[in-house]
């Protein structure tokens, strides 16, 4: 190990600043406006005069040294060396003048990126690691996105929609993508519940805690065998267990599935954020191309391209038409499991009388 | 290169417009054994239906407590390459720019360590360096903080903060959220590193209300930038829009929710005194409107994913604050509220499940915050509220 380096502890990451476009760091804090130009430009104009402009691609989150080595040097060619990556996964370069764009774009296109996601359409999709890399994944999350956005990329690259409509995948309920408050997201779940090794839960569980880590207190001491049992009628297959306890395997490929919740945003404009509500509660894990689900998700998307008025997002044109029509103009079925029996149930139930015939 | 397995169903992953996770698995396999047998125990989890990771066991780096995930596959025999497959969390620099040189940098030093397969970037925020095995460890942390990188948050500790572009690209930043995010980070370093809280504790900071990072709905403690005064209006640019093809009176007017605006065809009138701050006229017409010039900060508290009883949204704790260094009411705020956590939080319960436990009117008066209007949607529609000895009147 000698040849190692010195190693320094707690120095935090580096100064944002030297990471910035000369023109984005002589306009900090000065940007007057924007306007965006096509799908995949925008121009942000500074109260100095100066202009940068964006071009933004997808990118699959999943990425090798390979591909970030040669948008690295796409950013050298075109962009004086800097670039930036976004919350949803886009990869955004800058250049200064409007005629670099377009040999930038091309270059990006050739190569195979795809260029788009900004304004009211869809961005890219935020998502969790899947089976590509976690223990409690009921789904995979990059294939699913790769399936559903293959499907809709037009709508990343050139279509408008209302407003943006997120999308999101988080491939159990810890939810690490933060999909609950997404337009249409995604959601592996389990059916069934966690199956007790009784033997291993002595040796590697801290019964206490796994006690404690159940939501509906379904689970309890076993003195006898030095374990837990689990109370079937309340488990309700969140695997927050199983998180704590490893000896609780809940994984169960014929039931695991993929849940639909739509209609939530963080934006504050117009309307408070929203949570996303269940639109579909299980379609079945059918990879590599999740039919089920980009058929839900695309019956979802038609039916708020076909009744959204401009800049509503997909949660405020359910809001207007109201639940029971957002099931029929979808055509999705409305089972016991849409109404809600955990902590915040009594806030769903329709306390009038005035709702619509469908 | 032929390939060390084969893999139908994943290779249908290949086709298509959008960029594909597969080539990216496959692209790193030519120069990584590890990426290789990844590539054949995703297959394997394509057919079967089911993950074939473990929980990560506890590994790391000297000195720190987090910052590495360890992980390693049920089927190790089956695949060797991927026995261990550990992520390094890397903290990203705020506003996620990089220099050309400085990410191909993190690829040097991966490539020789790793799999080659990274997140750019986690859910969190972190440059995740995607499988390593646990006797590299150290190497790739020498390497990396050498050249100025640390490692980011995991397990009960602050995690990695993060936040939108502020004021870098945005002219509607009130705040400016990266220098916070930086300062935040490089404050609580030890709070970061070594893991000493009940739980997780995240921080997001949004330069305004569109929170392009979502830190309403992900953050323990959500900072979103905000302005007291009048909207700035350039009448000419709002006439501007209208020429160009909007409708001001359906696409801003009567979108207002809170019915403050005016517009005869001639001048837009805003009654600032009955604005929510929500944005929507600013992010309809960007050249004509702007934020007010008073600016700062409203910190919301408590925001997490539904496990355990139920997702929370963070709900306002502090109307209005100016951020601006050395951020020291910020900080002392930070510190009272994560004393209270440490004194009554159990173990794996988030700040915003506490407050449910113990009541909003406990957090309120033992952290030292009034009540005001703004922090509650609506007043209680129960009759049963507490009083305190000094309230009640005595004969």
């Amino acid at each position: 190990m000698s040849e190692l380096p010195q190693r320094q502890t707690d120095i935090g990451p580096p100064h944002y600043e030297k990471f910035l476009h000369p023109v984005i760091k002589k306009n900090y804090g000065k940007w007057k406006y924007h306007e965006i130009l096509t799908p995949g430009s925008m121009v942000h104009v500074s109260e100095t005069g100066d202009k940068i402009y964006t071009i933004r691609v997808a990118s699959p989150r999943l990425l090798s040294t390979n591909t970030i080595r040669e948008m690295a040097d796409i950013a050298t060619k075109h962009c004086g060396g800097y670039l930036r990556f976004t919350t949803r996964n886009n990869v955004e370069f800058f250049v200064d003048e409007e005629g670099k764009i377009a040999p930038l774009i091309k270059e990006l296109q050739d190569k195979g990126y795809m260029v788009g996601g900004i304004g009211p359409r869809i961005s890219n999709v935020v998502h969790t690691q899947g089976w590509i890399h976690c223990h409690s994944a009921a789904t995979d999350a990059s294939g699913l996105v790769k399936a559903i956005m293959d499907d809709l990329s037009e709508y990343f690259t050139t279509k408008e929609l209302a407003n943006r409509v997120r999308i999101a995948v988080a491939c159990c309920v810890n939810m690490c993508g933060a999909v609950h408050c997404s337009d249409i997201a995604l959601v592996g779940v389990h059916k069934t519940p966690p199956r007790i090794d009784d033997e291993n839960v002595k040796n590697f569980c801290e019964v206490p805690s796994t006690i404690a880590s159940c939501p509906t207190s379904a689970i309890s001491p076993d003195p006898s065998k030095k374990s837990v049992k689990i109370k079937l009628e309340k488990c309700m297959y969140c695997g927050n267990c199983y998180s704590v306890c490893p000896a609780m395997p809940i994984s169960d490929p014929d039931n695991d599935g993929v849940a639909i919740v739509v209609g939530g945003k963080v934006a504050n404009l117009r309307s408070a954020p929203t949570f996303s509500k269940l639109a579909v509660p299980w379609l079945p894990n059918n990879p590599p191309r999740w039919p089920e689900v980009t058929d839900a998700v695309k019956k979802i998307l038609n039916a708020y391209i076909a009744g959204a008025k401009k800049h509503e997002r997909v949660g405020e044109w359910i809001g207007r038409i109201g639940w029971e029509k957002f099931f029929q103009e979808t055509a999705l079925p409305f089972t016991i499991q849409h109404v809600d029996d955990f902590t915040f149930a009594r806030e769903t139930f329709r306390t009038t009388a005035a709702f619509k015939w469908t | 290169m032929s390939k060390k397995y084969a893999t139908p169903l994943l290779d249908e992953l290949k086709k298509g417009a959008f960029p594909s996770f597969v080539k990216e698995m496959e692209m790193a396999a030519e120069r990584s054994d590890m990426a290789a047998d990844l590539l054949g125990l995703v297959e394997l989890s394509y057919k079967e239906k089911v993950t074939h990771w473990k929980h990560g066991g506890i590994v790391g780096v000297r000195g720190y407590g987090g910052g590495v995930i360890g992980r390693y596959s049920d089927i190790p025999d089956k695949f060797p390459g991927v026995a261990h497959f550990h992520t390094v969390r890397v903290n990203s620099p705020s506003g996620f720019y990089y220099t050309s040189d400085a990410i191909k940098e993190i690829c040097d030093i991966w490539d020789k360590y790793g799999s080659g397969l990274t997140n750019v970037h986690g859910s969190t925020g972190d440059l995740v360096l995607l499988g390593t095995r646990t006797e590299s460890l150290e190497p790739i942390f020498a390497e990396l903080s050498s050249r100025g990188w640390d490692l980011g948050g995991s397990g009960s500790a602050m995690r990695t903060p993060s936040c939108c572009v502020g004021k870098s690209r945005c002219e509607w930043a009130n705040i400016d959220s990266m220098a916070i995010t930086n300062d935040i980070t490089h404050h609580f370093q030890d709070e970061m590193h070594r893991p000493a809280f009940p739980y997780k504790f995240k921080f997001k900071v949004a330069g305004c209300a569109v929170d392009c990072i979502a830190s309403i709905a992900r953050a323990d403690m959500s900072i979103i930038g905000t302005w007291k005064g009048d909207i700035r209006i350039d009448q000419t640019e709002v006439k501007n829009c209208e020429t160009k093809g909007m409708n001001i009176q359906t696409e801003v007017i009567d979108m207002c929710p809170t019915g403050c605006m005016q517009w005869d065809g001639k001048q837009l009138k805003i009654d600032n005194s009955n604005c929510n701050r929500c944005m929507n006229c600013i992010a309809r017409m960007p050249k004509a409107l702007r934020p007010g010039t008073e600016q700062g900060a409203t910190l919301l508290l408590g925001s997490k994913a539904p496990i355990v009883t139920g997702a929370l949204m963070s709900w306002v704790i502090v109307p209005f604050i100016k951020m601006e260094p050395p951020y020291e009411e910020f900080y002392e705020l930070v510190g009272k509220i994560w004393e209270w956590w440490d004194e009554n939080g159990k173990n794996r319960e988030r700040i915003g499940e506490l407050i449910e436990r113990l009541s909003f009117p406990r957090f309120l008066k033992e952290v030292g915050l009034e009540p005001v209007a703004a922090m509650v949607k609506e007043p209680r529609r129960d009759p049963f509220f507490f009083w305190s000895e000094e309230d009640i009147i005595k004969k």
